[in-house]
C-alpha cells in the first residue's frame, strides 16, 4: 500500500505535459467507475452514471459561475446535487429491475441531457458552460500552489479520490454493503428477513451517484467548460467497458481496468498512431472479454496462479482445480 | 388544417421505417433473449451499402436496397454466430458484446466512407399529392416496402413451418428444443430476419436521412422507445407503438421542435416503464 502511494507520488514526474493531463482524467476516472462499481453490488446495471456525473460538473459550474460559491464547496453541493437527483430518480427507476432499469436509466438521464441541450438558460445549450471558475489556488506565503499545473491538480485529485475510494470501501464492508450483496444473490431471500429492498437499492444509487458527482466536480473545474455530448451515452459504454473488462466482483477490478484500459488507449494506440481506429479496438477489447474472460481482469491472477499450480502437479493441483 | 395533413402523411413515412427496425430489434429479443445495442448500426451499414453501391457505383435503386437487406442479414450472421451463441445464457454479456460490435461497425464506416455525412441523389424525382398533402414517391416507397415487407414476415411466421419453430423458440427455448427444433438454426433464421430488416430499413431511408456513421445512436434510442412502449417482444405491438411514436415525434417536432420531441419520447417510455413494464400490448412474459 505505501509502496502504490509512493509509486503514485513520483508518477507525475516521469510523465510529459500531455500525460499529465491524462493522469488527471484518469484520476477522475476512476472514483467514476469505483462508485458505478458500488451501485452494480445490488445487481443492477445503470446507463445513467455518466450523466449523473454531469449533474455533479453542471450543477457546481453553475454554482461557481452563477452564485459566486467558493469553488470547494460547490464540489460538495454538486455531489449533493448529484445525489439529490439519485433520490428523485430511484421512485420511477426502482420499480424496475434487469434490463428494464437498464433501459430506464437510460431514458431518465437521456432527458436530464436533453434539458441541458435544449435550454440555453441557465445550462448553455449545445455548447454548454465555457470559463468555469478553477481551483482556487492556495497562496499562504511559504506555500503557493497553482492548480492551472496539471501536476498539482493530480495531487489534489488524488487525495480526494483516495479519500472517497476509502469510504466506499468503508461502505462495502460494513453491514450496508453486505445487505447490498445479499439483494444482488438473493433479493427474495433478503426481502422475507426484513430487508427493505427498495431502500438499500437507493440507498446504493445515492452514495453511488454522491460519488460520481464529485467525479463531474472535479472534472469541470480541471477542464473549465462542459457540454452535453460529454456525458452522453457514447462516454457510459466507456464505463460500462472499463467496469466489464476490469471485471465487478472485487473492489479494485472496475479500477485495474479504468487503468489497463487508459493506458492501452492514451499511450500505447496513441504511439502507434491509431487514433481512427481507436474505437474498433476498444470494441474488439471488449467482445474478447466477455468471451473469454468473462470475470474480468481481476479474474486472470487467481486463473493464472490456478494454472501454475496444476503445472506444477502435487496437493495444490486439486485446489487449483477448484478454482 | 394542411400543415396537420401534410404532418400526418410525414408521420405516416416515419412510422413504416421505424416499424422495419423495431420488429427487427424484436425478432433478436424474442428468440435469442439478447437486446441487441447494434442494432441501429445494421442500419447504418444498410444504409452504407446504397451509398456505395448506388451513389458511387451506379447500380439501381432497386438492386442496392436488396443487396443491403442480403448484407446486413449476413451481418447478422456473423454476430449470431460470433458473439450471441456462445453467449447465450449470458444476456447482459450478450448486450456488452453487441456495444463492442456497435463500436466496430462505427469506426469500419469511418475507414471507408469518412466522417461526414454521404450524399444519396434521389432515386426520383416524381411526388403524389393527397389532398394537398405532398408524398414524394421517395417516401412513399419506404412505406410500400415497409407495408410488404411486414406482410410477408407475418404470413411467414404464422403460415410456414420455420415460423412455427420461431415462435416456439422464443416461447420456451427449451421445450421447443425437446421437439426437435433446432435452436442454433432458429436462432440464425431470426437473426438474419431481425438484421436484414433492420438493413433494409437503412438502404431505403439513405437517400432521405443522408446517412453518416454515428446515425445509429438516434435510431437505436427510437428503437428502444418503440419496443417497451409496444411491450418487449411482441411484434404487432412493436408496430402499434412504431406508428404511435411516429405521430407523437412527428407531431412534436413540427409543432415545438426536434430535442423536445425526443423529450416527449423518452418521457413516454420511462411512463410504460413504470405504469406497465410489459409495454402497452406485451404479454407478461415475452412471447
Amino acid at each position: 500500500m505505501v509502496f502504490l502511494f509512493a509509486a503514485l507520488a513520483v508518477l507525475p514526474y516521469l510523465l510529459s505535459y500531455s500525460q499529465q493531463e491524462i493522469a488527471v482524467l484518469l484520476v477522475i476516472n476512476v472514483l467514476l467507475v469505483s462508485s458505478y462499481r458500488l451501485l452494480t453490488l445490488t445487481g443492477e446495471w445503470s446507463l445513467g452514471h455518466v450523466v449523473i456525473m454531469g449533474v455533479g460538473a453542471y450543477a457546481s459550474a453553475l454554482l461557481a459561475k452563477r452564485l459566486g460559491v467558493p469553488v470547494p464547496l460547490s464540489m460538495l453541493l454538486g455531489a449533493s446535487m448529484a445525489a439529490a437527483t439519485a433520490a428523485l430518480l430511484s421512485f420511477p427507476l426502482f420499480r424496475m429491475k434487469g434490463f428494464y432499469f437498464l433501459i430506464g436509466s437510460f431514458a431518465a438521464g437521456e432527458i436530464i441531457r436533453l434539458i441541458w441541450k435544449r435550454f440555453t438558460d441557465p445550462f448553455g445549450g449545445p455548447k454548454g458552460l465555457k470559463r468555469i471558475d478553477p481551483f482556487p489556488d492556495i497562496d499562504a506565503g511559504f506555500l503557493s500552489i497553482d492548480f492551472y499545473e496539471p501536476v498539482n491538480y493530480y495531487f489534489l485529485a488524488l487525495i480526494i479520490v483516495s479519500a472517497s475510494l476509502f469510504v466506499l470501501h468503508r461502505i462495502e464492508r460494513s453491514r450496508i454493503g453486505l445487505t447490498f450483496h445479499a439483494i444482488h444473490w438473493q433479493d427474495r431471500l433478503a426481502e422475507s428477513v426484513g430487508v427493505d429492498t427498495f431502500r438499500y437499492r437507493t440507498l446504493a444509487f445515492v452514495i453511488a451517484s454522491f460519488f460520481a458527482g464529485l467525479a463531474g466536480g472535479l472534472y469541470a473545474h480541471y477542464v473549465g467548460a462542459v457540454n452535453p455530448t460529454r456525458f452522453s451515452v457514447d462516454q457510459m459504454v466507456y464505463v460500462l467497458v472499463w467496469a466489464v473488462v476490469g471485471g465487478t466482483a472485487t473492489f479494485y477490478g472496475p479500477i485495474l481496468g479504468v487503468v489497463v484500459l487508459t493506458v492501452i488507449n492514451e499511450i500505447v494506440l496513441r504511439a502507434l498512431g491509431l487514433d481512427t481506429a481507436r474505437p474498433l479496438i476498444y470494441g474488439a477489447i471488449l467482445i474478447l472479454s466477455v468471451l473469454y474472460l468473462p470475470d474480468g481482469l481481476e479474474s486472470l491472477g487467481p486463473r493464472l496462479r490456478a494454472r501454475w499450480q496444476r503445472w506444477r502437479g502435487g496437493p495444490a493441483a486439486a485446489r487449483g482445480e477448484a478454482a | 388544417m394542411d400543415l396537420l395533413w401534410q404532418t400526418a402523411v410525414n408521420a405516416t413515412y416515419a412510422a413504416s421505417y421505424m416499424a422495419l427496425i423495431a420488429v427487427g430489434l424484436v425478432m433478436i429479443f424474442g428468440v435469442m433473449g439478447v437486446i441487441n445495442f447494434a442494432h441501429g448500426e445494421l442500419y447504418m451499414v444498410g444504409a452504407y451499402c446504397v451509398v456505395f453501391l448506388y451513389a458511387q457505383e451506379n447500380f439501381p435503386f432497386l438492386l442496392a436496397v436488396a443487396a443491403g437487406l442480403v448484407f446486413v442479414g449476413m451481418v447478422g450472421l456473423v454476430m449470431e454466430r460470433t458473439m450471441f451463441r456462445p453467449l447465450r445464457n449470458n444476456p447482459l454479456g450478450g448486450l456488452i458484446a453487441s456495444i463492442g460490435f456497435l463500436l466496430i461497425l462505427q469506426t469500419l464506416a469511418v475507414f471507408g466512407f469518412g466522417r461526414r455525412m454521404g450524399h444519396v441523389p434521389p432515386s426520383t424525382q416524381g411526388k403524389l399529392e393527397i389532398f394537398g398533402a405532398i408524398l414524394t414517391y421517395q417516401r412513399l416507397f419506404v412505406i410500400v416496402a415497409a407495408v410488404l415487407l411486414l406482410a410477408a414476415l407475418w404470413t411467414f411466421l404464422r403460415r410456414s413451418k420455420f415460423g412455427r419453430a420461431l415462435r416456439a423458440c422464443a416461447q420456451d427455448a427449451e421445450a421447443a428444443s425437446l421437439q426437435g427444433i433446432s435452436m442454433n438454426q432458429t436462432a440464425r433464421i431470426a437473426m438474419f430476419i431481425g438484421a436484414a430488416l433492420a438493413g433494409v430499413a437503412g438502404a431505403l431511408t439513405a437517400p432521405l436521412v443522408s446517412p453518416t456513421p454515428y446515425i445509429g445512436h438516434s435510431i437505436i434510442v427510437t428503437a428502444f422507445i418503440i419496443i417497451i412502449v409496444g411491450g418487449v417482444g411482441s411484434l404487432e405491438g412493436a408496430v402499434i407503438a412504431a406508428v404511435l411514436y411516429a405521430f407523437v415525434h412527428t407531431f412534436v417536432t413540427t409543432f415545438f421542435d426536434g430535442v423536445i420531441a425526443n423529450i416527449v419520447g423518452l418521457a413516454l417510455m420511462l411512463a410504460v416503464l413504470v405504469v406497465r413494464p410489459t409495454g402497452l400490448f406485451g404479454a407478461k412474459e415475452r412471447a
